[in-house]
């Protein structure tokens, strides 16, 4: 813990250096959001529910999806970024040192930028948690937040397979982005609305559904009791993932000299 | 110290032609090739010793060096430093190794040079007694009292280097691995490297391996040289061995390349 | 004309190579265009007279814009460019006889195309063959076939002729990345990326179709899918070529004006 504070404060260090850049990353990550959030507001301009989710409901969706990757995202960022620290030989480097892979490459990169579009899904959420018809008890508080603890594993998770998949191709795939970029795209609505198969594929194979769809169900007062503990059965995800992470080290063939 | 037994490592690499035609095709079908990387090396290497390790581009040097700091894992033989497999034991042994790329970087690119040092304090948890020392030690040493305080892109290559090698052996290592650290620099930066590490190999009897394509470096640096061509060692001996009547160890090389066709 | 054609192949065979990363685009944006078409089913579901296309039209909308995604994001900018701006490597490209605009319209276009040219038939072969109405749809008409292959050039014109005014302004600011990332997301929006324009409200609509930004995807798009038809399908093709030598004649003073500067600076 004491090494990631250190890395931590590198990385702020390393920011202060580039502070106008700093400011237009978070400021384009917040817009790229905000595009996204315009076209659900246009839609509901037209459209007065789907899949019976009103707007203000589907906007707390949104907001806890999106609260969910920009978390895993600042933090497992190294995994987003390991086909490059693969071709430069980074990966060389964390190998001769006496700790843990995993946590090296979390600790490498930290990605403070993020934070904008973290602060749009906390505004969302709070205009959500305002407007919304939802009572608000401390089970339902409780359960939001195991979804963006959930949330934030299971996309973390995520990111690890993406890198483990680069020791195999040394580049990373793009295909991986309908996991993770995309999840966060169709996540702003409840993982139903794309029907049964979909649901079926975001319970059972990667388990969208059980960080987003059905504790949501239970914060509407919709849902089964519980539901409101799938986030934590999500994070079961994590394994295999870790278990594919630790065949491509060693399968890991570096990269020139 | 190091004993390397019959290490086999082989890459698959894709064919690739140039031109329009030959793209389209490797579309729909890509040839491989085998690269033995390294076919059956053996070699061993006692406690404070200093060994060269030389051949031309691609014969196995940084392969041999990865497997030997625990990065790569290869299919066949037996390596054992200090006891231990490094691919099996990593973190237990990479606790006793530096490691010096010359080409790359481990100092954080935007920090000062002591902030990447603290990190690395944290990662191999050195106390902070053995630390400080150490510190002061090499910062005498190596002249750096002047560049802990400044960010490393405003550093020199020389200067650069410099820290690089203080980086590496913080944590009081009882191997060094050196991949050409005198790539690049100039004259006065490179007989500062190598009188220190010199010096370092005499005071604290620290095993060291270079690899270099710069022939003054392994004249000034090592006795022995451990030579290796298309994945082979083919000899393990002094510097003598090699230069034999030729005037410079560069122009004896180049023959011994050429007569092995490597 | 053949140096700029020289670009082409190079580009062309450069992206050639990554097949693996070809194959792994072409199923990322299958995926994701049937996503956004699952999505818009929802809607059309809740209320399908609020639906303002058909659903079919919806989802030929939707297979275009993944199988030609290349040529109208505007996020695809070549790094190249900007970093040879920001780090005086543009001296290099000033000491070539060549028109620097022109080079690099011919890149940026080259890039576009090859991209797509490698990536658009699989995804567009595969769609016609899925059932009404998640499929595309063969097109309406010869005519409205061949007006659409037409304005998706054109399309793709204004879209690069736009991204060239991005490059053109870094040479006046000293953060392009603020200017890059307002375009970027403004295009991205105003060019009905995020939702198609018929979604929009009546009003902003109206005003949104008149701008350039309307003439990138818009138009081709909605033309095949046979949503744009009659005097308003000639009026946006007009609006296309306005705007098409608007923007590159802006593009071609406002390089103008930067070469002074650069020479005049001395770099």
């Amino acid at each position: 813990m004491r090494l990631y504070g250190k890395y931590f404060m590198i990385h702020l260090k390393s920011i202060m250096e580039y502070k106008t850049s700093f400011f237009f990353t978070c400021l384009g990550q917040f817009l790229v959001s905000f595009n996204v959030f315009l076209g659900v507001y246009f839609m509901f301009q037209r459209f007065s529910h789907v899949e019976g989710f009103t707007y203000n409901e589907v906007l707390l969706c949104f907001s806890i999806t999106l609260m969910e990757f920009s978390l895993a995202e600042a933090f497992a960022r190294g995994f987003d970024l390991f086909p490059s620290m693969i071709r430069q030989g980074e990966f060389d480097r964390i190998m001769v040192r006496p700790r843990n892979e995993i946590f090296q490459v979390l600790g490498a990169h930290i990605e403070f930028t993020r934070i904008g579009r973290f602060l749009q899904a906390i505004v969302m959420f709070i205009w959500g948690f305002s407007v919304s018809n939802v009572h608000w008890t401390l089970p339902k508080i409780l359960t939001v937040i195991l979804m963006i603890a959930g949330g934030s594993v299971v996309f973390s998770g995520l990111f690890l397979l993406y890198a483990s998949i680069c020791f195999f191709t040394l580049e990373g795939l793009e295909f991986m982005n309908i996991f993770t970029d995309g999840a966060r795209e169709y996540g702003k609505y409840p993982v139903c609305i794309y029907g049964k198969h979909i649901l079926f594929l975001c319970t059972f194979v990667v388990p969208y559904a059980l960080i987003q769809y059905y504790p949501l169900l239970y914060v509407l007062g919709r849902g089964k009791t519980y539901y409101a503990l799938l986030p934590v059965a999500a994070c079961l995800f994590l394994f295999p993932c870790l278990l594919f992470w630790k065949i491509g080290v060693r399968h890991y063939t570096s990269c020139g000299s | 110290m190091i004993k390397v037994e019959h290490v086999c490592k082989t890459y698959k690499v894709s064919k690739r032609n140039a031109g329009f035609s030959s793209a389209l095709k490797a579309l729909f079908h890509k040839e491989y090739e085998l690269i033995h990387a390294l076919d059956d090396v053996s070699f061993t290497i006692s406690e404070g010793e200093m060994v060269g390790y030389i051949g031309p581009n691609g014969a196995g040097k940084s392969s041999t060096i990865k497997i030997l700091s625990g990065i790569l894992t290869p299919e066949e033989g037996i390596c054992q430093i200090d006891g231990l497999t490094p691919w099996k034991n990593r973190i237990q042994h990479v606790k006793n190794i530096g490691v010096v790329f010359g080409q790359r970087t481990q100092l954080w690119w935007d920090v000062p040079v002591l902030d990447s040092f603290e990190l690395l304090k944290e990662i191999y948890r050195i106390d902070p007694l053995t630390y400080r020392r150490n510190l002061e030690h090499l910062s005498h040493m190596l002249n750096l009292s002047e560049l802990l305080k400044t960010p490393v892109r405003q550093l020199s290559l020389g200067q650069r280097m410099r820290c690089e090698i203080a980086a590496s052996l913080l944590h009081n290592p009882k191997i060094l691995f050196l991949d050409e650290p005198t790539i690049g620099l100039d004259a006065v930066s490179k007989l500062a490297v190598r009188d220190f590490i010199l010096q370092l190999n005499k005071e604290k009897n620290i095993t060291v391996i270079l690899t270099t394509h710069d022939m003054q470096d392994i004249e000034a640096l090592t006795n022995r040289v451990i030579l290796i061509g298309k994945g082979k060692v083919l000899l393990d001996g002094t510097l003598e061995d090699i230069r034999k009547d030729f005037d410079s160890t560069e122009e004896a090389l180049a023959q011994f390349y050429r007569s092995h066709q490597i | 004309m053949r140096k700029y054609l020289a670009f082409f192949r190079l580009r062309f065979s450069m992206d050639l190579q990554y097949r693996a990363a070809a194959f792994a685009g072409i199923l990322t944006q299958f995926v994701w265009g049937a996503m956004e078409i699952l999505m818009f089913r929802a809607f059309y579901q809740a209320d399908p007279s609020a639906f303002p296309m058909s659903l079919e039209a919806t989802a030929s909308y939707v297979w275009m814009q993944q199988a030609f995604l290349a040529l109208f994001m505007a996020w695809m900018m070549d790094n190249d460019i900007f970093d040879s701006i920001a780090n005086g490597n543009i001296a290099y490209e000033l000491c070539r006889p060549i028109n620097i605009y022109r080079m690099w319209f011919a890149r940026s276009l080259a890039g576009r195309l090859a991209k797509a040219l490698l990536r658009s038939l699989p995804i567009l072969l595969t769609a016609l063959f899925l059932p009404a109405p998640y499929g595309l749809m063969l097109p309406v008409s010869l005519d409205a076939f061949l007006l659409s292959f037409l304005t998706l050039l054109l399309g793709t014109g204004v879209t690069v002729s736009f991204c060239m005014l991005v490059y053109m302004a870094t040479f006046f600011t000293i953060s392009p990345m603020g200017i890059r990332i307002i375009a970027v997301s403004g295009v991205e929006f105003l060019s009905g990326a995020v939702i198609p324009l018929p979604f929009f409200p009546d009003g902003i609509r109206h005003i949104l179709e008149l701008l350039p930004f309307a003439s990138m995807q818009n138009v081709p798009l909605r033309i095949y899918s046979g949503d744009l038809a009659g005097a308003a399908m000639w009026q946006a093709v007009f609006l296309q070529v306005f705007w098409l030598i608007a923007l590159t004649l802006l593009g071609e003073f406002l390089n103008m004006l930067a070469m002074k500067r650069v020479t005049l600076q001395g770099g």
